[in-house]
């Protein structure tokens, strides 16, 4: 009889753990899957993103506005964890215009990179957060820093971030050079969004760009029927 | 307590961490490769051909476990000789990326190497299959290795059909460098194959002769 129990088949086998009775995406973190753009150009620089957030296989946001205001010619693009990166981005506002209040004129780029990079590096264990800080300012114009996983800083003329960055890299190094003009980069950020969310299963939806210079900030959306295409087989 | 602890290198299994690519062009095939060998953090060889011949027309990119990859094309580079005495005529190129897709499908769970085969022949012309974790396709064109993600945007902006046999090459040499430009596990020299019906020739680019990008 031994034998015979041991042939038995299992029926309604064991639930193993209580998560089986939780969808997969309401206990998976949000996050920014995210592709990342910022290029420099001389007056100013443009930013671009995807604007898609996902939790696991969810896509909870497919029209997530990535691009956030720091300060009146300062933005930052977001990508790892949505709670970390709006939390540090909230603080970093507050702590800039603080800053830009005592000081009596608008901040430097450099200054709010460093602020997101204070906060980045003193939490590195807690956070998982990947930044662009772009902006205009009078002393050095347009301007694009890096702060990556872990916090470091430094500046670029040109930066992508994000899970779909990876597919790019070889893109903007062939196709990047010093001395682009405005439309020329808003074009080169679009298509390079464009491939990777092509490529990257965490980006996607409509690509949403600004252009940051001395006059403002001009922000812009392109959207999936009108995403640039390239022949693919 | 006196003994160093022994170099990494002899723990570490070797890979070829590696960019591949190979595309088809009307009347032929062109291949490419890095020439990095890494075991852990060290490079045990740089000037490693990675484009391993499996019949007189058909050749194949090595990436992944090293030992892996050659071990499947020495198996397919036997097993093609056998079929194509028993044929009696040369192979196709479908055989042999077939021939490679059943070991690698087989042994899928053991194995950690991805192979692309790629030829000529007479019935179909020049043809490309990429044959990862076992499956078989055939593309126009087909990147592979660690270094083949940082090039996905690039040879989806760039490939355009119809490409001949120049622009073929030079499409391959500008992919490759840009890879192994941001790849840790790429680099070294670039080797290339181009097959046509009329032969087959083998070619080396340096380090120093490797076209160069706006921050070099």
């Amino acid at each position: 009889m031994a034998a015979a129990a041991s042939m038995m088949p299992i029926f309604g086998h064991q639930i193993s753990s209580k998560n089986d009775l939780v969808l997969d995406w309401s206990r998976e973190e949000v996050s920014t899957g995210t592709t990342i753009m910022a290029v420099e150009y001389d007056g100013g620089v443009v930013i671009g993103a995807d604007s898609r957030t996902t939790t696991g296989a969810y896509i909870a946001n497919r029209v997530t506005d990535k691009l956030t205001r720091i300060h009146d010619r300062i933005y930052c693009c977001r990508s790892g964890s949505a709670a970390d990166t709006q939390a540090i981005a909230e603080v970093v506002s507050y702590q800039l215009g603080f800053h830009s209040v005592e000081l009596d004129e608008p901040p430097l780029v450099e200054t709010a990179a460093n602020l997101f990079r204070a906060s980045c590096y003193r939490y590195r264990e807690e956070l998982m957060a990947g930044i662009l800080v772009a902006g205009w300012d009078r002393r050095k114009g347009g301007q694009v820093y890096c702060v990556p996983i872990g916090g470091m800083l430094v500046r670029q003329p040109v930066a992508v971030g994000g899970s779909g960055s990876t597919y790019v890299y070889g893109f903007m190094d062939s196709n990047y050079k010093p001395g682009l003009n405005k439309d020329q980069c808003l074009e080169l950020t679009a298509s390079a969004l464009s491939l990777a969310m092509e490529r990257d299963g965490s980006s996607g939806g409509v690509i949403r760009l600004a252009s940051i210079s001395e006059d403002g900030v001009e922000r812009r959306v392109i959207l999936g029927d009108q995403l640039p295409r390239f022949s693919t087989h | 307590m006196l003994g160093e602890a022994e170099p990494q290198w002899l723990s570490e299994e070797v890979k070829t961490g590696t960019t591949i690519i190979a595309i088809e062009f009307n009347g032929g095939v062109v291949l490419g490769s890095d020439s990095r060998v890494s075991a852990g953090e060290s490079v045990v060889n740089r000037v490693m051909n990675k484009l391993s011949p499996l019949h007189d027309k058909i050749y194949c990119a090595l990436s992944g476990s090293a030992a892996d990859a050659q071990t499947i094309a020495e198996m397919v580079n036997y097993q093609l000789d056998v079929h194509s005495m028993e044929i009696g005529e040369d192979p196709q190129v479908r055989s042999a990326a077939t021939l490679v897709k059943n070991i690698s499908y087989k042994y899928k769970e053991e194995l950690s190497a991805h192979l692309i085969v790629a030829g000529w022949d007479r019935r179909e012309g020049g043809q490309v299959f990429a044959t990862l974790k076992g499956l078989l396709t055939r593309q126009p064109f087909a990147v592979g290795g660690s270094g083949s993600s940082y090039v996905y945007g690039f040879v989806d902006a760039e490939y355009r059909k119809g490409m001949n046999k120049k622009e073929c090459q030079q499409f391959v040499v500008n992919t490759l460098s840009l890879a192994m430009k941001r790849d840790g596990s790429s680099g070294g020299v670039a080797y290339l194959v181009t097959i046509d019906e009329h032969g087959t020739e083998e070619k080396v680019i340096l380090g120093n002769d490797l076209p160069t990008f706006f921050d070099q």
